[in-house]
């Protein structure tokens, strides 16, 4: 009897060879996965720490020649603080047009078929290769007190844009929008549709389910969007310069404010970079958070 | 009075009414049409059969809504939803509960605010629709874990919440999409007894989509088989799993199926062989018979019972405490189900020849 089943096991064991392919298949993932430990060629090492180099060296060379024993006083000095102030304030205000606006424009992207709409998408991404200069002057042909709808403005509410603190906003609005619609965009592509139908067969009509599905969804996106959004506005300098000027305390943000210091008082422009390097760590950290959050 | 008259029309590979492809579907599976007709009875549950691409969850969608139909029609309690043509009422127009294969339950909702979205689209107020929210996760025995976030239930828990969501809604038609496929075997078994006794209680109709007979069986009143798109079977449980028509339905249920043709107790197959059963049919018929009534022999059977033919062994597989052989030859493929002593003293392999016999009254023949 025992000896029956042994063999009634090794025939169920090596009878079904017919059925072999999924073990064949099953060993060809696996010997994808492994992958062959290499030594990295030569000629790839040097440019790679040359590169690492590059980018890491101007930053610890602005840590090295730092006032920092001055770093308080100077840090309070009014200049700067209205500078910041001002920055602050305007990449803050850009970055929330950007949301309501770029959300929407995301999501047309994300989720309508419409015709055109690859050249729509390569349209929205027009700011990030523009050079920022190119894109202030643009503006003010279109915003300007004798430009194409700036003429209007002025004639109609007696409104001039040009540089005033509102068209610090428009211009960073302007060159950091991309970034958030972008990041957003992929977000929705990346979020799983079908909760949307999901919406719709519980009786959601369409802004319903925007407003309480997809946005919830997406919210991990549209948070990394507006951070890298807002990091860029607050650097924004090119645009700003062109569109707004350069007037302290209106439109003078902190990397003019830089860039003028540096014919002054050099250790002040060092501090103020110090600054924007300190802003731009915290975003950087904030993202991987987010990032992290959002894979997990 | 049927709530349910459809005829559902959906050709795939061809773009239709401003639909994008559906989840799920290979866009490079080429033009597919899915054409039946349904009727589901107020309080029937119709089970909704048939393999993967058979389109299936195609016709859900169309009932739901979410996808539009190429032609035909839905009526839903005397109400036209979509004539193919100028009628369509989107899905969140239709009162149709829909439970997804993998639930989709609103990861950033509580259970409770899951079960609550419908009612609140339905225009009751944040606490209405929490007190409703509330008493149908009483009822499917989870008022406990109302807090819970979906992504902190196990799965049969988020089974229990999406079928509560659904249900909330008070559906005029509940359509389920393989709603134990995503359950390990155990869960299954208690979430099967539980669903059961749920859609017994719905007072609409039912239609469940599963590719699992075990589930179509308890669940369903009625089950509706299709393949590549046509209904190739209809009837309750009892008829499909004595007299299937084809060879889907026939390893669905477990039966060696053949077709041929038919004269008073003799089946002639077009292999040429000849099968007697007990029952008479005259013209073109099925013939079937389980696995476990086919006999195998190493040598000729003694006495040469009708019903006997030589066959080469193409596969042995082992399941619990049965080994199954599969032949060639005779009336075509066939399954054995031995004894693993048996086999063992047969020493059945791949290649070997044997000869293989049936009862005349172990097989059943009926008219196709």
């Amino acid at each position: 009897m025992h000896d029956t089943n042994v063999s009634g096991a090794g025939l169920a064991g090596a009878g079904p060879s017919s059925e072999t392919p999924p073990t064949a298949t099953t060993s060809t993932v696996e010997a994808r996965r492994r992958r062959r430990p290499g030594l990295v060629p030569a000629p790839l090492i040097l440019p790679a720490v040359l590169a690492l180099l590059f980018l890491v060296m101007p930053v610890v060379g602005l840590l090295v020649r730092a006032p920092w024993r001055q770093l308080p006083q100077r840090l309070v000095a009014p200049a700067v603080l209205d500078a910041l102030r001002l920055s602050l304030v305007a990449a803050t205000l850009a970055t929330a047009i950007c949301i309501v606006l770029g959300v929407p424009l995301a999501w047309m992207l994300a989720r309508i078929e419409f015709p055109g709409r690859r050249l729509v998408r390569a349209l929205v991404t027009v700011p990030l290769v523009l050079p920022p200069v190119v894109g202030g002057l643009s503006l003010l042909l279109l915003l300007g007190r004798r430009g194409i709808a700036g003429q209007w403005l002025y004639k109609w509410f007696h409104v001039s844009i040009p540089f005033t603190t509102t068209a610090v906003v428009i211009a960073e609005a302007f060159v950091a929008m991309p970034f958030l619609v972008i990041a957003v965009e992929g977000a929705l592509r990346g979020a799983d549709d079908r909760y949307e139908e999901a919406a719709a067969t519980l009786g959601a009509g369409r802004w319903t389910t925007f407003r309480r599905v997809t946005l919830p969804l997406v919210a991990p996106g549209i948070a990394a969007g507006s951070v890298l959004c807002w990091a860029r506005a607050l650097g924004e300098f090119g645009a700003t310069i062109t569109f707004a000027g350069n007037f302290p305390r209106k439109t003078q943000t902190m990397p003019m404010n830089v860039y003028l210091l540096l014919e002054t008082d050099p250790s002040a422009a060092i501090v103020l970079s110090l600054v924007l390097l300190a802003v731009s760590v915290a975003v950087l950290a904030s993202l991987r958070e987010r990032w992290i959050g959002g894979l997990s | 009075m049927n709530a349910l008259v459809a005829r559902l029309v959906v050709d795939r590979g061809v773009p239709s009414r401003g639909s994008r492809p559906a989840p799920g579907q290979d866009p490079a599976a080429g033009p597919f049409r899915l054409d039946i007709e349904l009727t589901v009875a107020s309080g029937e549950v119709v089970a909704l059969l048939g393999p993967n691409g058979a389109g299936k969850t195609t016709a859900l969608r169309a009932l739901a809504g979410l996808t539009p139909l190429s032609a035909g029609r839905v009526d839903l309690a005397g109400v036209c939803l979509d004539d193919g043509d100028a009628v369509f009422v989107p899905p969140e127009r239709r009162g149709v509960g829909l439970v997804f294969q993998d639930y989709l339950l609103f990861p950033h909702l509580s259970a409770l605010d899951n079960v609550a979205f419908g009612p609140r689209c339905r225009g009751a107020s944040a606490a209405q629709a929490r007190a409703v929210a509330r008493q149908w996760l009483a009822r499917v025995g989870l008022a406990d874990l109302a807090a819970r976030r979906p992504r902190e239930l196990s799965g049969g828990q988020a089974q229990r919440v999406a079928l509560a969501r659904a249900l909330a809604l008070e559906p005029s038609l509940l359509l389920l999409d393989e709603p134990l496929a995503a359950l390990d075997a155990r869960t299954r078994l208690d979430t099967r007894a539980d669903l059961h006794h749920h859609l017994g209680e719905h007072p609409g109709p039912t239609l469940v989509v599963t590719h699992d007979p075990l589930d179509a069986f308890v669940l369903a009143d009625r089950l509706v088989i299709i393949e590549e798109g046509r209904i190739v079977q209809e009837g309750d449980a009892a008829t499909v799993t004595a007299r299937p028509r084809t060879d889907y339905v026939a390893r669905l249920v477990g039966l060696n199926l053949y077709r041929g043709h038919g004269d008073g107790h003799t089946i002639t197959l077009p292999t040429g062989m000849e099968i007697s059963a007990a029952d008479t049919v005259h013209g073109e018929a099925f013939v079937a018979f389980p696995p476990a009534a086919v006999a195998l022999y190493v040598q000729p059977p003694e006495g040469s019972p009708r019903n006997t033919w030589q066959a080469r062994i193409v596969g042995v597989t082992r399941h619990g405490d049965y080994v199954r052989v599969r032949l060639d030859g005779g009336p075509g493929e066939a399954s054995a189900d031995v004894t693993p002593a048996g086999a063992a003293a047969l020493q059945v392999e791949p290649g070997q020849q044997v000869w293989a016999a049936v009862k005349a009254n172990q097989t059943r023949a009926y008219p196709a």
